[in-house]
């Protein structure tokens, strides 16, 4: 039902219709689709397509670098960038180019895969120590011994046991990483818990499996996909630290930190050995903080801004 | 609040001991024989066997937990794999520059990193707050090592202002141990000053918008004395929390600081026994470090008293 003030209408004699009053506010324009949602939030737009460049270049690294990124040629050591080596080439002659590109791979691959198993590992305990009261107590214990170790040198301690893999740099990065999350989810779910709708659904005799699955975990989905871009982020940094000191992916993988190892003895006079890495390391974790603050800003409208 | 102290380090000594038990088993949460593992690739059955004994690695796990746990208590961290030398004294030989180095960068933070914080808050949404805000954003993006690398080659390479490298007891001066200590702890501070902005500018924030500042307005306070007596005090909390959280990243990030440019304190000693394998010395820097850590929290579990009398234990 609307009323209509189209001239459709038969306007009875010696009346007139009154002209539309101007809105009282101004309507909001709400915007809808992804689309939408870049135009609401132009940092995760920014971040968000960094990201997608980077994801781009890492999938097809292969078809992008110019030579064998491992492949060693004595001849052509330390040339400083040109037309035919764009980031000139390093100690050992490889090119510095086809090697940053390469790195990419490794550096995502590792804040990916952390962010997801960091994520999905502190949820669970997250979830466990709010809900059931017996396990709380030990498990924050826990969580409270392992945040009192510094994450890089957790991660340190952990690398140096381990053989150097990128396997074992995202199992010590995520164990670094998972007593954060896990209190975070923890905090979620007790307040969560005492909610009405918490209540109620106790009350109509639902299982607690069932609580958590459908009123508890959807509600910690938004909080946490903030902190799994924030554990990408310092994953990706904590990588490049460890292969920096010689604790990370093995010398064989051009990971970023290791480019800029090798480059380390040289940088005072061949600085764009270490810089190209560096720069691409720093605009990579800046892409994933834009997302991340973006997300936050609009996932929870009463942080906004603030921080 | 005696009483509370007393209970605030009671529940600190289990934390310690968690942290304790978990750098302990580390060598045995990782895959395969310790030794073998300590004693690397190249390694005969004669030296593996050697470390084993050495380590004690041949007796029950309880066992050498509790004789380790009883070691600890008497200061006694070990003896080095490489050098033979006891581990604390290896640690007190490296402390200074690492002291040096987070001291100097917690008072740099603190310098810069609040009056930013404030001005962002008092001018929320200016131009002046928002460039306050994207550099924080990217100097939290930066690792330390890039930062680094920058500021040694524009300030210490190009333009020759300071050293590059190196580091200068504190005994041979102030100047000399100062010159080669303001671009690590520039490069180190980075990311801490961007954290304590921000917390500082969303406490501050939040403040700003109580009844009692209007009040101090509308008395004719000025506007130095409403945002650095008045706000700051009250929007102080959340801020020492964050600095108290943030002493990992200082930890973890001199470690690396250390490496680029070349200071000899804990750090180096830790990036040198990783790749020596060196395990005790990693256990007793990790443990210690964790323990400064736990001690820093601490305090500043402690001072939330000092700062709001309201709060009371």
């Amino acid at each position: 039902m609307s009323i209509s003030t189209t001239n459709s209408v038969p306007v009875p004699p010696g009346l007139v219709i009154a002209q539309a009053l101007p809105d009282l506010m101004v309507p909001v324009k709400v915007r809808r689709g992804v689309l939408g949602f870049l135009r609401n939030n132009p940092t995760v737009a920014i971040g968000g397509a960094l990201l997608l460049c980077l994801v781009l270049v890492g999938i097809f690294a292969p078809y992008l670098w110019t030579v064998d990124p491992t492949a060693i040629s004595p001849a052509r050591r330390t040339r400083p960038p040109s037309e035919l080596y764009w980031f000139g080439t390093d100690a050992l002659g490889r090119d510095v180019y086809s090697r940053v590109l390469f790195g990419t791979r490794v550096s995502l691959t590792v804040g990916l895969s952390v962010a997801v198993l960091a994520t999905i590992t502190g949820l669970a305990i997250g979830l466990v120590s709010g809900f059931v009261r017996w396990a709380d107590g030990v498990v924050m214990r826990i969580m409270d011994g392992l945040m009192s170790i510094p994450p890089i040198l957790l991660a340190i301690a952990l690398m140096a046991l381990t053989r150097g893999s990128v396997g074992n740099v995202i199992m010590a990065i995520t164990v670094a990483e998972i007593p954060r999350v896990s209190r975070l989810v923890r905090g979620v779910v007790l307040s969560l818990r005492e909610q009405p709708y918490v209540d109620a659904a106790v009350a109509c005799g639902t299982r607690t499996p069932m609580i958590i699955f459908r009123h508890i975990l959807p509600n910690t989905l938004a909080p946490m996909l903030v902190q799994a871009t924030y554990v990408c982020a310092s994953a990706m940094i904590v990588e490049s630290i460890l292969s920096f000191i010689g604790a990370g992916t093995p010398p064989t993988i051009p990971s970023w930190g290791n480019i800029m190892a090798e480059g380390r003895a040289l940088w005072q006079v061949k600085p764009y050995i270490v810089f190209f890495p560096a720069a691409f390391l720093s605009v990579t974790v800046l892409a994933v903080n834009l997302v991340g603050d973006g997300l936050r800003d609009a996932l929870d409208p009463r942080m906004a801004k603030n921080l | 609040m005696a009483s509370y102290i007393l209970r605030r380090i009671l529940v600190t000594i289990p934390v310690m001991a968690i942290v304790a038990l978990f750098v302990f088993s580390l060598l045995y949460i990782a895959p395969g024989d310790p030794a073998a593992v300590i004693a690397g690739d190249q390694a005969s059955p004669a030296d593996v066997e050697r470390i084993r004994q050495s380590l004690g690695l041949d007796r029950p796990f309880l066992v050498q937990f509790g004789s380790w746990l009883w070691r600890i208590l008497h200061f006694d961290l070990g003896n080095s794999i490489f050098t033979n030398l006891p581990v604390t004294s290896m640690i007190a030989q490296r402390i200074e520059p690492t002291l040096s180095l987070m001291l100097l960068t917690l008072a740099l933070t603190l310098v810069v990193a609040v009056p930013l914080g404030v001005v962002a808050a008092w001018k929320a949404g200016s131009l002046i707050d928002r460039a306050i805000m994207a550099f924080a954003v990217s100097a939290f993006s930066l690792p330390v090592f890039v930062v680094g690398y920058l500021l040694a080659y524009v300030f210490a390479l190009e333009l020759e202002w300071l050293p590059v490298q190196g580091y200068t007891p504190f005994a041979e001066g102030v100047w000399p141990w100062l010159q080669n200590l303001i671009l690590p702890s520039v490069a180190l501070g980075c990311v801490y000053i961007a954290l304590i902005a921000r917390i500082t500018r969303a406490s501050m924030l939040e403040v700003l918008q109580q009844d009692y500042i209007r009040t101090g307005r509308a008395k004719g306070l000025g506007q130095g004395s409403i945002l650095f007596v008045h706000a700051l005090k009250n929007a102080a909390v959340p801020i020492v929390t964050v600095i108290g959280i943030g002493v990992a990243l200082l930890i973890g990030g001199a470690v690396v600081t250390e490496s680029v440019f070349a200071i000899p304190g804990l750090g180096r000693l830790t990036v040198d026994a990783i790749l020596r394998r060196d395990y005790p010395v990693i256990q007793g820097v990790v443990l210690m470090f964790s323990f400064l850590y736990t001690l820093v929290n601490l305090m500043v579990d402690l001072t939330y008293t000092l700062i709001d009398p309201r709060i009371r234990y």
